[in-house]
């Protein structure tokens, strides 16, 4: 067997094992996203008229737990990447990790194995939380629906590369968790997730078309119809949406690749 | 035949940066300075000194963890810096902190190590089994790492370390955190490995007692090479007895000493030092000569603690700790 698929496979494997093992992870995970959902949507609910943004009509017939409900995917997204990738830190010095770095399988297979692992767990749980669809009157249509899996699996990988491009030029996880606070976080905020870009002032919208996640929300929202109207007119055609998320996807993945791979790290 | 060759290795470690990028005020701290050595095959070679020493640094090196930043090493004739993939397909390492997945099996651990190697299906099976009944961990194959002993534990990461039949296997404080059974077991089991295997094995420590089971010892201080040779052999350079003196004046004594016997001798740590031949014909002598100065007095033969006093002029444990491993 190949060398490089067989340790990509063990590493991406073990992931997998260690996150079904672990029930706090699995909660930890899944549940913040949820209660934030619930929470924000509920509460936000009265206030948030979607009406007010008439350039924004196809999302009026809307309520914000459904507004909210694809921005709240990229959250869960969001949160799987980060915790999957921040045992780097701490495996590098005193762990696992360690024994990988002095073994002869190469580096790519490493970082391979470990973001297709965390991937993966970020898009079980996505697709995982697409059963409150129609409890919240979310519909989809069966064409969309791979539409939809191709971008939920694009933005996990993307997310988790990220992650992985983060983690591995720290030496602390509090670093990490500054790092999330500072720079991952704003960056959902400023996505669509929260709130239309539409209707954000004009240095918020530019900002805001310039993150990349922008266009993976935008996607999803496309995919969710509500009385027969997607949530959101979109920021660029679907397949422009799609191609971004990719593109973001292969960038911080070649970032990863390179920079596992420099010597003294 | 010569397993690992170590020529003139220098390794200093960059000043360390923070998250912002800013240097931090630390500047580079050189933790190797021009060592040399070679360890033969089927011998078991210590690297011993205190923490900061420099054989973590050296062990890091030769496990092509780091690459260092001058001289040469190599194992098995490759380069640890330009073939480390050559280097890392003949070496086992076992890592003082423990490098096994808590939350999986003893048995889900090796196996993704035999993938690693590119070891798998019918073949990784029966190594697997056969390398846990020979650390006689075959019955808790099936356990979670997380529920065993320090000792078990250390057993599994030595399983972990000759999965792949390694020609040299690298040990980094190997008996940390073990009981003092548990240590013996280890270092019996270090013992049939090298007569049955004949396998090479270089063990980094900073217990003296430890160090006495090693073929032949390097003693690493402030990074640098103070001694290497046999235990017996470096003991021998000392010759005789050890005396040690308690004195509430020791400085005094020291003189006094030196002036009427001619012979020569050091305070350490407040405490006078004699090397000779027959100190228990010794000792009566000093006692009658200096019997107000003389508190207790202590005659035991050589053993490397007092190799490494002769070597550095300080106490083992007196060294600079601060320089804590990078």
């Amino acid at each position: 067997m190949n060398r490089f698929l067989l340790a990509s496979t063990t590493l991406w494997q073990r992931e997998l094992v260690r996150f079904f093992r672990q029930r706090s992870r699995v909660i930890g995970a899944l549940g913040p996203p949820i209660l934030f959902w619930f929470l924000i949507g509920s509460g936000l609910g009265g206030s948030f008229r979607l009406a007010t943004l008439p350039s924004e009509a196809s999302v009026s017939g809307a309520n914000y737990l459904q507004y909210f409900f694809p921005g709240t995917i990229a959250l869960i997204v969001l949160f799987t990447a980060i915790f999957s990738t921040i045992s780097i830190i701490e495996d590098r010095h005193e762990g696992f990790l360690q024994s990988v770095l002095v073994s002869p399988a190469s580096r790519g297979s490493l970082v391979l194995g470990k973001i297709l692992g965390g991937t993966t767990l970020a898009f079980i749980q996505a697709v995982l939380f697409l059963c409150f669809c129609p409890l919240v009157g979310i519909s989809i249509h069966p064409l969309a629906f791979l539409f939809l899996l191709s971008v939920l699996f694009l933005l996990s990988f993307g997310l988790t590369g990220l992650g992985f491009l983060l983690a591995w030029q720290l030496d602390s996880t509090q670093g990490f968790h500054a790092i999330m606070n500072l720079l991952l976080i704003p960056m959902w905020l400023l996505s669509g997730a929260l709130f239309p870009i539409a209707g954000a002032p004009a240095w918020l919208r530019f900002v805001m078309r310039l993150n990349p996640l922008s266009y993976s929300v935008s996607a999803l929202q496309r995919s969710f119809w509500v009385h027969g109207h997607p949530l959101s007119a979109g920021l660029l055609s679907p397949l422009g949406c799609v191609l971004v998320t990719a593109l973001f996807g292969a960038a911080t993945f070649t970032l990863s690749m390179w920079t596992a791979s420099r010597p003294n790290t | 035949m010569e397993v690992v060759v170590v020529d003139h290795l220098n390794h200093t470690y960059p000043a360390r940066r923070t998250v912002r990028g800013r240097l931090s005020q630390r500047a580079g701290r050189q933790a190797l300075k021009d060592v040399s050595f070679a360890v033969q095959e089927g011998e078991i070679f210590g690297l011993l000194g205190p923490n900061g020493g420099g054989k973590t640094t050296t062990f890091h090196i030769l496990s092509t963890f780091i690459p260092p930043t001058g001289g040469r090493a190599s194992v098995f004739g490759h380069d640890v810096q330009r073939e480390p993939s050559r280097v890392r397909e003949r070496l086992g390492v076992v890592f003082q902190y423990p490098s096994l997945d808590k939350k999986l099996t003893v048995w889900e651990n090796l196996e993704h190590q035999g993938h690693l190697y590119g070891l798998w299906g019918a073949d990784l099976k029966e190594r697997i089994g056969t390398v846990l009944s020979r650390v006689r961990l075959l019955d808790r194959a099936r356990d979670l790492v997380e529920v065993l002993s320090g000792g078990l534990r250390r057993r599994v990461e030595l399983a972990k370390g000759l999965l792949h039949r390694p020609g040299l296997l690298l040990l980094d404080e190997p008996s940390t955190g073990l009981d003092p059974g548990a240590r013996r077991d280890l270092w019996d089991y270090l013992g049939e490995l090298q007569s049955r295997e004949k396998m090479t094995m270089v063990v980094t420590t900073h217990l003296m007692e430890e160090a006495e089971k090693c073929d032949r010892v390097a003693i690493l201080n402030e990074g640098q090479l103070v001694a290497l040779g046999t235990p017996e052999s470096l003991k021998h350079e000392i010759g005789g007895d050890v005396i040690s003196i308690e004195s509430s004046k020791p400085d005094e004594l020291q003189t006094a000493i030196e002036k009427r016997f001619a012979a020569s001798c050091k305070v350490v740590d407040g405490s006078v030092r004699i090397e000779r031949e027959r100190g228990h014909e010794f000792i009566p002598q000093l006692v009658s000569a200096f019997p107000d100065l003389v508190r207790s007095v202590r005659l035991g033969k050589p053993t490397l603690e007092d190799v490494f006093i002769l070597k550095t002029g300080h106490r083992f444990w007196s060294s600079d700790l601060e320089g804590e491993r990078a």
